[in-house]
């Protein structure tokens, strides 16, 4: 038997690199030994996408794209559909979890440096995957065609027709339809099923691929291929199979539990992850009391709304908002300090990061609030702290006083 | 191979022409794909223009009609409203309707062809949300200067009972006011006017 195995794997050798690219994958991929709890969340995103692709694959058996059918055709799948209802909630509690999971590992990049030279590119399709990502998420939205989906797409596509000169023909070519409409639904449900999904794969391969290329970072941010034994095998490095796939797999596990306990006893989260006003369905006529996006936007929404309109036009917040999600592109050159981990760098970017993060937590709870003079004030300084963290970083990480970087990774 | 017989005018020539007439192509071939995301002709013909019978409005109430999927306002202001409004002009940003929002013939104080009903298109000039009619006096979330007005849910731009914007609020116009016009002393006909159709 297991000769015959063998024997079939050479004939698919011989016609596809089948080994070598376990191989070169898994097997004889080498990643730092020292991993932490941080290094859990790229793996889970991947399964966090898995979950939305399978879901959103049943959902599209029970769903109707237009907006006479759309959301009746969701309530169907959550009452009349045979377990209809877990298959919902998976994709849209899921969706909230992928963010989670998102937002940890990039924090973790900011934390051990992993977008510094020589991962620049892994870092950029990182982010490229990310914006997409929030496109994907924002084009899902639409689809239940409740109030929110509606308001929440009729401002956002709104934030095109500020665009001097181009803005109000871009958003009436975005929508396909004076307002928000049939026409409307039925793109954005080709772009959420078929166009991003897409975009997205490619990218994950080539997020790996970049990543497999140069070798994973590590809390340390000690190089591990500068370091190779006699087989030219890094000494700090173990294969990735079947070390890191088993405890990769322990932290799917404790991810679902986690999951599980979201999906089964509060899917909607208390209104964050499924809006109350998302029960009813879209009407044209009258926006909801309070509208908000969905909170993994919110700091950005934040951001928008704090810069007050200049000259009769919305599109100063508009900028500001695009800036606020493009800058990290530009972390690898902003970040000067040649030290990539947070334990080995000086006090400045440790105070920095901490302020970023209780900023950025800030901006995402004025977000889902309505504005008052206090928090109208409150977001613009977490605005201009926000903007602070990267247009200063240039000075602060150059003048960083650094501890000495070990020449092998430790365990702490 | 031996390189001695490549013609490299010839692969030059065929890389140029080949990338210049498949350029072309491809762009030409992106130009129907972009244009199917347009409006389509049915999306376009859907705008016909909506009656409103204002017969049944009392003193300060306001009907919502739907125009090319758009809430439009109409409004019956109260004697002390049209009082109310010129009182205000230092608190607007663009009072007299400079910004065109209005047909020529409601670039007025009321923007109103009859200083009586306000007719407006309900969409917010931020970000399109549609704002919430406020007639209450000097409520406690809207401050005691207010005299009645438009409130907008989402990032609290204020309009008074006009449609025109104050200052300090996000959003940068006064409310549109649709073309329209007096079919009968009741009876107003949104989306047409003299000049035609909008």
């Amino acid at each position: 038997m297991k000769e015959q195995l063998t024997q079939a794997l050479g004939w698919v050798d011989a016609r596809f690199p089948l080994s070598k690219m376990v191989k070169e994958h898994a097997t004889e991929y080498y990643a730092p030994k020292n991993f932490n709890f941080w290094y859990f969340f790229g793996g889970l995103a991947l399964l966090a996408l898995v979950i939305q692709i399978v879901t959103g694959i049943f959902l599209t058996m029970h769903y109707k794209p237009d907006a006479e059918l759309a959301f009746a055709s969701v309530e169907y799948i959550m009452r009349d559909v045979e377990w209809g209802w877990l298959v919902r909630y998976m994709h849209s509690t899921g969706a909230s979890a992928m963010f989670v999971v998102l937002y940890l590992h990039m924090f973790r990049a900011l934390l051990y440096g992993s977008y510094k030279k020589p991962r620049e590119l892994i870092w950029i399709f990182g982010m490229l995957l990310y914006l997409i990502m929030m496109g994907e998420a924002f084009f899902g939205y639409l689809l239940p065609w409740g109030q929110m989906s509606f308001w929440g797409a009729q401002v956002i596509i709104s934030l095109f027709g500020t665009i001097p000169f181009i803005g109000p023909d871009l958003a009436l070519f975005v929508r396909g339809d004076f307002v928000v409409a049939d026409a409307t639904l039925n793109r954005f449900f080709a772009f959420h099923v078929i166009a991003a999904p897409l975009a997205i794969l490619a990218l994950v391969g080539a997020h790996l691929i970049a990543l497999h290329e140069v070798g994973s970072n590590n809390p340390d941010g000690v190089e591990i291929k500068k370091n190779k034994d006699a087989n030219g095998k890094p000494v700090d490095g173990i294969p990735f199979h079947p070390y890191y796939t088993l405890k990769d797999a322990v932290g799917a596990v404790v991810f679902l539990m986690f999951l599980s306990a979201v999906l089964f006893f509060a899917p909607e989260m208390g209104g964050l992850f499924l809006e109350y006003p998302n029960f009813e369905p879209a009407n044209p006529l009258k926006t909801p009391e309070h509208i908000a996006p969905v909170w993994y936007f919110t700091p950005f929404y934040t951001v928008l709304r704090a810069i007050p309109s200049i000259g009769g036009s919305a599109f100063p917040g508009v900028v500001a908002m695009g800036a606020a999600t493009m800058i990290f592109f530009a972390l690898p050159w902003l970040d000067r300090n040649p030290v990539k981990s947070i334990r080995y760098r000086g006090i400045e970017f440790k105070i920095a990061l901490t302020i970023f993060v209780i900023v950025f937590i800030i901006l995402g709870y004025l977000g889902t609030q309505a504005v008052t003079p206090l928090y109208e004030i409150i977001g613009r300084v977490c605005t201009v702290l926000y903007f602070a963290f990267f247009l200063l970083m240039p000075w602060y990480t150059s003048r960083e006083k650094n501890k000495p970087v070990p020449e092998r990774v430790t365990f702490k | 191979m031996s390189t001695e017989g490549v013609d490299k005018g010839r692969r030059r020539f065929l890389t140029a022409a080949a990338s210049v007439v498949g350029g072309v192509g491809v762009a030409t071939t992106v130009v129907p794909f972009v244009l199917t995301m347009k409006p389509s002709a049915r999306a376009a013909a859907a705008g016909a223009p909506v009656e409103v019978d204002v017969s049944k409005l009392e003193l300060g109430q306001m009907v919502t009609v739907e125009w090319r999927g758009k809430p439009v306002w109409v409004v019956r202001r109260t004697e002390q409203n049209l009082k109310d409004l010129p009182t205000l002009d230092g608190t607007l940003k663009d009072p007299a309707g400079d910004i065109i929002q209005q047909p020529e013939y409601a670039k007025n104080g009321t923007r109103s062809l009859k200083a009586e009903y306000l007719i407006l298109v309900g969409i917010c000039t931020h970000l399109g949300c549609s704002p919430t009619y406020r007639p209450d006096i000097a409520p406690a979330d809207l401050g005691i200067e207010w005299k009645g007005g438009f409130f907008c849910p989402c990032h609290g731009s204020k309009f008074d009972l006009a449609g025109r914007v104050f200052n300090g609020v996000p959003a940068p116009k006064n409310l549109e006011v649709p073309r329209h016009k007096y079919l009968s002393d009741s009876r107003i006909l949104i989306g047409e006017d003299e000049q035609g159709a909008a």
